[in-house]
C-alpha cells in the first residue's frame, strides 16, 4: 500500500474577484522510502498541495474535492485533534528560515516544547538530551540549545528546522522549496546533508521546488505541475531522458545545461494563467508550440504513455 | 478652488448613497449618521415637542418613576425628565460645535503652514503641540475653564485648546507625506507660488483626514463637556443640559431614582457613539486597512 | 545608538518639554483673564483682607517674578499654598496621590486583560459576527461617560445587589497599617499592598471590595482602545511564518496563540498602557468624584468647589509632570525591550 495516496485533490481558495482553483483534481500516490519532486512554476499550487497533505491550507482556501491517504487513513475526516497528532507525525519545512522560528523563543525550547506535546511522557531533560543530538547530527554545536533564532546565520536556521522535521522520526517530510532562499553554496550543503538524512531516516520525502536541477539530483520521482494540475507524473529518469509533455520539454530546455554549454536557453513564451478564468480546455495550450484542435476543446486527462502518467492530448 | 470645492462635495452625495454597499464600514458611517440627526433632530425640535417646560418646577410629582403621564420620569424639583431629556443636548451640542470649529480653524492653518515652512518653525511649533497633547486632556480643560468661569464660549475654548494639536498633528503629517511627492516638486520646479501648491495639492489630500478627526473630536468634545459638568464647571444651572441632571441626579441615586441619570446619561452615550461611528466608519474607508 | 545614549538623549529633550508644561500651566492660572485671588473672594472682601492675602500667597509680586517663584518652587517641590488654609498644597497632593495611583494601576489591569483577552478573540475570528460585536463594544465603551458608568454600576451592584459598597476606600477605621516590624514602618499608601504587608487578609479583602466598581468603571471605558491595538497587532503576527511553522508542528492552539503570537505582538500593547496613563489619570479624576475615592482627582473637583485657585494649579502642574515622567519611563522600557536598539 503506497505510503500517501492523493486522489483527485481539488484546494479552492474563494476571493471576493472569484474562485481562485489553485489545485485541480491531483493525483499522486508515493511508496515508503521513495522521493518525490514536485515541480513547477510560481502559483503553480505546488506549495498548496504541500500544505493541503497536513491540513494547514491557509483560509480562505478549502479542499473541495478528492481525497488524502496516509497509510490508509483518510485525513479529511480526521478530528482537529488527531491532524495535530498527524503533523507530528508528517515533517513540514517551510520556505524561509529567518521567518519560520519564534523570534522570542530559544532553539531548544521550539525542540523541547515539539517533542513533549507529541510525546507526553518525555521528561524536559530527556528531550533536551535528544535535541542536543539531533542538532550535532545537523552539524550545530550541542550548546547552541539555549541560543535565540536571531543568532544564528541562514543556512544553520534551516538545518534547524530539518532537525526540527525530523525530530520525532516522521514516516513522511515534505520540504517546500527549502533551499531558496538561500545562496549556492549553502544550497548544496543542505542539499548533501538531506540525502544523507534520507538514508539514516529511511525517509518518504517530498521535495518541492521550481529548480528542476535539485530535483533531478534527489528525487526519484517527479510530478510536473502546471496552473494547479499534474501534467507529467512518473520517474525521474524517464522523464528527463525523454519529457513527454511541451511544458516539460519547456522547463528542460529553459534551465542551463552544463553538459551542452553551447546550447541556447529557450524560455517558455508567455505567462501563467489567471486561475479564477483559467483557459478553456488545456490550461497550457496558449503557450504551447505544439497546440492543435482538441486543446481548446477539452481538458487531457493522464495516460500511462512510456512508463509515466501524462496529460496531453499528443498522446492521448 | 472653487472647482476642487464643488468636486468634493459632488463626489460626496452619491458615496453617501453607496455607504451601505461598501461593508461593515459604510454601515457604520450610515449607522452613526442616523443616531446623530436623530439626535439633532430632536434637540431643534424641542420647542416644538416637548411636553412641558424643562425648566419649570413642580410640573409633576416630586421624583416621580416614569409613567404614562411622565415617560421618563421627574426629578427631586418635580421637572419634567422627558421634556427635560429632549432639550438638554442644546447646550452641549453648541459647545461641541463651536470648539471643534476653533479647533479647525485654529489647528489646520498652523499645521498647514508651519509643516510646509519646515525647519524651525515647524520643530518649534510641534514642540509646543507636542506638550499640550502630551498633557491629560480634561485636566488641562478644567486648569482652563476653572480659570475662564462658566459661559458656553469659556467652555469651547478650554475643549478646544485640548484638540488643537490633534489637528495640527494629523494636518502636518499629510503635509510632509506630500511635500515630498514628484509632482509637487514638479510644480514647485515650475514656479508655482507655494500658496497655490499648499491650497490645490495639500488641502484636497488634507480635508478627508480632518473630517474623520473631526466627527471624533465632535464625540470627545461631548464627553469632556459632560465631564466639565460633572466636577462643576458647567454651565448655569437655569439651562436644561445632560450633563447637569447627571450631576444632580447623582444625589438621588441612594433613594433609588434611577430615571434621573438614566435617560440623559443614555443621551451622551448615543449622541457620542454617533459620532465616533461616523468617524471610525469614514477612517476605514478612506484608507481601508488590512484588506485580503 | 546604544541604550544608554538613546536615554541621555530623551532625558535632554524632557527638559524644554517640562519647561513648555509649566510654562503653558502658568499661563492659564496667571495668565488668562481673571485675577485668581479676586475670583477666589467673588468680590466679597475688603480691599486690605484682600491685599493681605495676596501678599501670603506671593500673588503680589510682578509677574516675571512669580514665573520664577513658580519654576523654583516646582524644582524645590513645593507646589505653592492652599488658598483655604495657607497649608503646602504639594503635602494635600502627595497624601492623596497614593489612592489614585492604586486605583490607576487596576483599571489599567482591568482595561489591558479585557482588551487583550476580546482582542485576541475578535482576531481569531476575523470578520466573524464576533469579531464586529467585539469590535463595536470597544468602540461603545470609549463613548460612555466614565461616571456615567460609574453611576450605572453603582446603581445596579452596590444600590440594588449589595454585592459592593458604593463610595469610599474602606471601611472607616480599617485602614490598613502597612508592616510594622520593631522600629521599621513601610507603608506604600496602596490600601490592597499595606494590607498584606500587614498580614491582615480581611483588610486585603475589604481593600478590593472597595476598589473593584471604580477600577471596573476605568477599566471598561479603557478596554477599547487595547481591544483594536491586540486585534490589529495579533491580525499581523498570526500571518507569519513562524506562527504557521508551529501550526505545522501540530502544536496546540491555545499555545500557537498565546506563545507564538500574543508574545511578539504584545510590545505595542505596552507601550500603548504607557501613552493611555494620561487619558487614565483623565478618566480618575471623574470616577473618583463618583465613588467618593479620596484620591487627587476628588482633591481637585474639591478645589474647584472652594475656588481655590493656587491648588488647582498645583494638581495641575503635579498631574503634567506625572505623565511627562510616565511617558519618558515608557520610552526607555521600550528601548530596552526592543532589540534594535539594544543589540
Amino acid at each position: 500500500m503506497p505510503l500517501l495516496e492523493i486522489n483527485s485533490l481539488t484546494v479552492d481558495y474563494p476571493t471576493r474577484v472569484g474562485t481562485v482553483r489553485a489545485v485541480d483534481r491531483v493525483s499522486i500516490s508515493l511508496e515508503k522510502g521513495q522521493t518525490l519532486g514536485i515541480v513547477g512554476e510560481s502559483g503553480c499550487g505546488k506549495s498548496t498541495l504541500g500544505l493541503a497533505v497536513i491540513r494547514l491550507v491557509p483560509s480562505p482556501g478549502i479542499m473541495t474535492e478528492g481525497s488524502i491517504m496516509i497509510d490508509g487513513t483518510d485525513i479529511m475526516r480526521l478530528s482537529n485533534n488527531e491532524v495535530r497528532e498527524l503533523r507530528g507525525k508528517v515533517g513540514f519545512i517551510f520556505q524561509d528560515p529567518m521567518t519560520s522560528l519564534n523570534p522570542v523563543k530559544r532553539i531548544g525550547d521550539h525542540f523541547v516544547e515539539f517533542i513533549r506535546t507529541h510525546e507526553k511522557e518525555v521528561s524536559r531533560q530527556e528531550a533536551l538530551e535528544k535535541t542536543g543530538k539531533i542538532l550535532e547530527s545537523l552539524g550545530i554545536l550541542r550548546e547552541r540549545t539555549t541560543d535565540y533564532p536571531h543568532q544564528f546565520s541562514g543556512g544553520m536556521r534551516q538545518r534547524v528546522m530539518i532537525g526540527l522535521g525530523l525530530a520525532l522520526n516522521p514516516k513522511l517530510l515534505i520540504a517546500d522549496e527549502p533551499t531558496t532562499s538561500l545562496d549556492v553554496i549553502v544550497e548544496a550543503q543542505i542539499l548533501e546533508l538531506m540525502n544523507k538524512l534520507k538514508k539514516d531516516y529511511d525517509l518518504t520525502l517530498i521535495l518541492i521546488t521550481h529548480n528542476i536541477g535539485i530535483v533531478a539530483e534527489m528525487s526519484d520521482l517527479i510530478a510536473v505541475m502546471y496552473a494547479g494540475r499534474v501534467v507529467e507524473f512518473g520517474p525521474t529518469e524517464q522523464i528527463f531522458e525523454n519529457p513527454l509533455h511541451p511544458y516539460t520539454k519547456g522547463l528542460l530546455e529553459s534551465a542551463p545545461n552544463i553538459l551542452h554549454p553551447e546550447r541556447s536557453m529557450h524560455p517558455i513564451p508567455g505567462s501563467p494563467p489567471d486561475l479564477i478564468s483559467p483557459p478553456p480546455g488545456c490550461k497550457f495550450h496558449p503557450r504551447c508550440p505544439h497546440a492543435f484542435e482538441p486543446c481548446p476543446l477539452r481538458e487531457p486527462f493522464l495516460v500511462m504513455k512510456e512508463r509515466r502518467f501524462v496529460a496531453c492530448h499528443l498522446y492521448d | 478652488m472653487q472647482t476642487e470645492r464643488g468636486r468634493i462635495i459632488v463626489q460626496l452625495i452619491p458615496q453617501f448613497v453607496r455607504l451601505s454597499k461598501r461593508g461593515m464600514a459604510g454601515w457604520t458611517v450610515l449607522i452613526g449618521s442616523v443616531i446623530v440627526v436623530a439626535v439633532v433632530g430632536m434637540t431643534l425640535l424641542a420647542p416644538w415637542i416637548a411636553p412641558h417646560n424643562p425648566i419649570a418646577i413642580n410640573v409633576g410629582p416630586i421624583m416621580a418613576a416614569p409613567s404614562s403621564e411622565f415617560p421618563l420620569g421627574t426629578n427631586h424639583l418635580g421637572q419634567d425628565m422627558l421634556s427635560r431629556v429632549i432639550w438638554g443636548g442644546s447646550m452641549v451640542l453648541q459647545v461641541a460645535l463651536i470648539s471643534v470649529a476653533m479647533c479647525v480653524a485654529v489647528g489646520v492653518p498652523i499645521g498647514l503652514l508651519a509643516s510646509y515652512a519646515g525647519g524651525n518653525t515647524d520643530k518649534g511649533t510641534s514642540l509646543v503641540m507636542d506638550s499640550i497633547y502630551a498633557f491629560p486632556g480634561l485636566v488641562l480643560a478644567i486648569a482652563i475653564a476653572a480659570m475662564l468661569g462658566r459661559g458656553v464660549l469659556n467652555m469651547s475654548l478650554a475643549i478646544a485648546v485640548v484638540y488643537v494639536p490633534s489637528y495640527y498633528r494629523i494636518v502636518r503629517s499629510q503635509v510632509l507625506t506630500i511635500k515630498e511627492l514628484s509632482y509637487v516638486e514638479a510644480a514647485r520646479a515650475l514656479g508655482a507660488k507655494s500658496r497655490s501648491i499648499i491650497l490645490r495639492y495639500v488641502m484636497p489630500n488634507v480635508v478627508p483626514s480632518v473630517v474623520s478627526v473631526a466627527t471624533i473630536n465632535f464625540a470627545d468634545a461631548i464627553l469632556t463637556a459632560a465631564g466639565l459638568t460633572f466636577v462643576g464647571l458647567g454651565l448655569s444651572v437655569a439651562v436644561p443640559d445632560w450633563g447637569w441632571d447627571l450631576t444632580y441626579g447623582r444625589q438621588l441615586l441612594p433613594a433609588g431614582a434611577w430615571w434621573v441619570i438614566a435617560f440623559p446619561g443614555l443621551m451622551i452615550v448615543l449622541l457620542a457613539l454617533g459620532f465616533t461611528l461616523i468617524g471610525e466608519g469614514l477612517s476605514e474607508l478612506w484608507s481601508p486597512r488590512l484588506e485580503q | 545608538m546604544s541604550l544608554r545614549s538613546y536615554v541621555i538623549a530623551r532625558v535632554l529633550l524632557t527638559i524644554p518639554m517640562l519647561l513648555l508644561l509649566l510654562t503653558l500651566v502658568f499661563l492659564i492660572t496667571r495668565v488668562l483673564p481673571g485675577d485668581p485671588v479676586l475670583l477666589h473672594f467673588e468680590k466679597q472682601a475688603k480691599p486690605e483682607a484682600v491685599e493681605e492675602f495676596r501678599q501670603r500667597l506671593g500673588l503680589d509680586k510682578s509677574l516675571p517674578e512669580q514665573y520664577v517663584d513658580y519654576l523654583t518652587g516646582v524644582l524645590r517641590g513645593d507646589l505653592g499654598k492652599s488658598m483655604q488654609d495657607f497649608s503646602p498644597v504639594a503635602q494635600q497632593i502627595f497624601s492623596a496621590f497614593p489612592a489614585t495611583l492604586e486605583l490607576a494601576i487596576f483599571g489599567m489591569i482591568i482595561a489591558v486583560v479585557l482588551g487583550i483577552f476580546l482582542g485576541v478573540r475578535s482576531s481569531r475570528s476575523y470578520n466573524t459576527g464576533e469579531d464586529h460585536v467585539i469590535r463595536t463594544f470597544g468602540i461603545a465603551t470609549y463613548a460612555i461617560p466614565v461616571f456615567f458608568l460609574g453611576m450605572v454600576l453603582q446603581l445596579v451592584f452596590s444600590i440594588q445587589l449589595h454585592w459592593f459598597p458604593s463610595g469610599g476606600r474602606i471601611y472607616p477605621g480599617s485602614e490598613p497599617l502597612g508592616l510594622n516590624l520593631g522600629g521599621f514602618h513601610l507603608a506604600t499608601g496602596l490600601y490592597t499592598v499595606d494590607s498584606l504587608l500587614e498580614g491582615n487578609l480581611s483588610k486585603f479583602v475589604q481593600a478590593l471590595r472597595y476598589l473593584f466598581l471604580p477600577s471596573f468603571a476605568l477599566g471598561l471605558v479603557l478596554c477599547g482602545i487595547f481591544i483594536r491595538l491586540t486585534r490589529t497587532s495579533m491580525l499581523e503576527t498570526l500571518r507569519l511564518d513562524f506562527v504557521t511553522a508551529a501550526r505545522a508542528r501540530g502544536l496546540k492552539e491555545r499555545t500557537v496563540v498565546y506563545t507564538y503570537a500574543l508574545r511578539n505582538a504584545f510590545l505595542p500593547i505596552l507601550t500603548m498602557m504607557g501613552l493611555q496613563f494620561a487619558a487614565l489619570l483623565a478618566g480618575a479624576i471623574l470616577t473618583e468624584t463618583t465613588f467618593s475615592w479620596p484620591g487627587l482627582g476628588r482633591y481637585l473637583v474639591d478645589r474647584i468647589a472652594f475656588r481655590d485657585y493656587t491648588a488647582i494649579q498645583g494638581a495641575v502642574v503635579f498631574f503634567g509632570l506625572l505623565v511627562a515622567l510616565v511617558s519618558l519611563m515608557v520610552d526607555i522600557l521600550y528601548a530596552y525591550l526592543d532589540p534594535r536598539i539594544r543589540l
